[in-house]
């Protein structure tokens, strides 16, 4: 919620995140495709699977009727929140796998400390 | 890439220091409060904490949702349970009229009640679902009587924190907060759909409590007894399945 928030205030949402091509051999932007994905995980599988885990807390679907009606009851939220598990965990690997591809220290680098290494690889 | 300044230093750390000062000042206010449950301590503390006073601050007078009859489940699942022992066939070679309920604690009049004695309070009857920790889940009708008329009968210290309740089983109690133990759909059950409660289902008493997990619908009850704290039961974790690693608080 608030890499969400911050996200839509630092414009990190629209110039990173938003469909759109990049010129070829910029390795630090995202391509359409990276591009689609993150914004699926960041505004679909995240609320869904928060929102799958709610309906299915016997106290929050009695304070928030219909929480777990809007998916067709309880069971069908479990069978989601299975599902959508599944994806968030490929999701991962494929993530990671892409990065350890990319070069892992230099990345995970720039994720910590929020500055690329411009230099080629 | 830049070195730290001291500035920035500086500001972390304050930040810091006023994160971990704020953290001490909501423990102390949710302890205060009563937003701990008694499993509110070790590595998962922190999360049944956060969870429990989530659910007390925003979701304690909520009603769970209440089905029509159409929508009772044809073949409800019965979890299996222990090979009932000699004293309890005993009990339902006779019809289980020698079966009891004692309620004692912090209550003005320690009473022990008949399963007669049960069925004369004022009857409640409700269509909620009973969800298991393990997935599966099932809709009935449960009659019984609320446990806060059982409570009107012996009185209640405004000490109270805690209904603990027993089932003839071996180590099988739960505890509940008085939120739940007050709430207008918390039953002690004696009847099920359209008969009496089966023994597979907790016959011939069972607590239900539709705002939590299966697990908190102790079968087989035979006492109940309220406390200002539950440190001195079992591990002090406020249950025998919080004992055994799994939440107290089970609203989820």
């Amino acid at each position: 919620m608030w890499y969400v928030a911050f996200g839509v205030v630092s414009g990190h949402i629209r110039r990173n995140l938003l469909p759109q091509g990049t010129a070829a051999g910029d390795a630090w932007s995202y391509n359409r495709l990276e591009r689609l994905t993150y914004m699926g995980v960041v505004f679909a599988l995240f609320p869904l699977i928060i929102w799958t885990g709610l309906a299915m807390s016997p106290a929050f679907v009695a304070a928030v009727p219909g929480a777990d009606a809007v998916f067709g009851g309880r069971q069908s939220a479990r069978t989601l929140h299975f599902l959508l598990s599944v994806l968030l965990v490929v999701f991962v690997l494929v993530h990671v796998a892409m990065v350890w591809r990319a070069g892992f220290r230099r990345r995970v680098v720039a994720m910590i400390t929020g500055r690329a290494d411009e230099t080629p690889l | 890439m830049s070195e730290l300044s001291r500035r920035t230093l500086i500001t972390r750390g304050l930040a810091a220091a006023a994160g971990l000062s704020g953290l001490a000042v909501a423990d102390r206010i949710a302890n205060r409060y009563g937003l701990v449950p008694p499993d509110g301590s070790g590595v998962y503390g922190p999360g049944e904490t956060l969870t429990y006073a989530a659910q007390r601050l925003l979701t304690r007078r909520s009603l769970a949702r209440e089905f029509s009859r159409g929508q009772i489940s044809s073949a409800p699942f019965a979890n299996p349970v222990e090979p009932p022992t000699d004293a309890f066939k005993r009990s339902q070679a006779g019809g289980f009229n020698d079966w009891t309920l004692a309620v004692d604690g912090l209550v003005a009049r320690p009473t022990t009640l008949s399963l007669e004695d049960v069925k004369r309070l004022p009857v409640r009857s409700q269509i909620t679902q009973v969800i298991c920790e393990e997935g599966w889940s099932y809709v009935a009708e449960w009659i019984g009587t609320p446990l806060i008329e059982i409570l009107n009968v012996t009185g209640l210290s405004t000490q109270a924190r805690y209904a603990v309740y027993f089932s003839s089983e071996p180590d099988t109690w739960e505890s509940i907060d008085m939120a739940d133990a007050l709430h207008p759909q918390t039953l002690v059950t004696y009847a099920m759909n359209d008969g009496e409660l089966p023994v597979a289902f907790g016959g011939p008493l069972r607590l239900r409590l539709p705002r939590q997990l299966g697990y908190k619908s102790v079968k087989f009850l035979t006492r109940v007894t309220l406390t200002d704290s539950v440190k001195s039961l079992g591990k002090g974790r406020g249950s025998a399945s919080a004992d055994a690693g799994y939440t107290w608080y089970a609203g989820i």
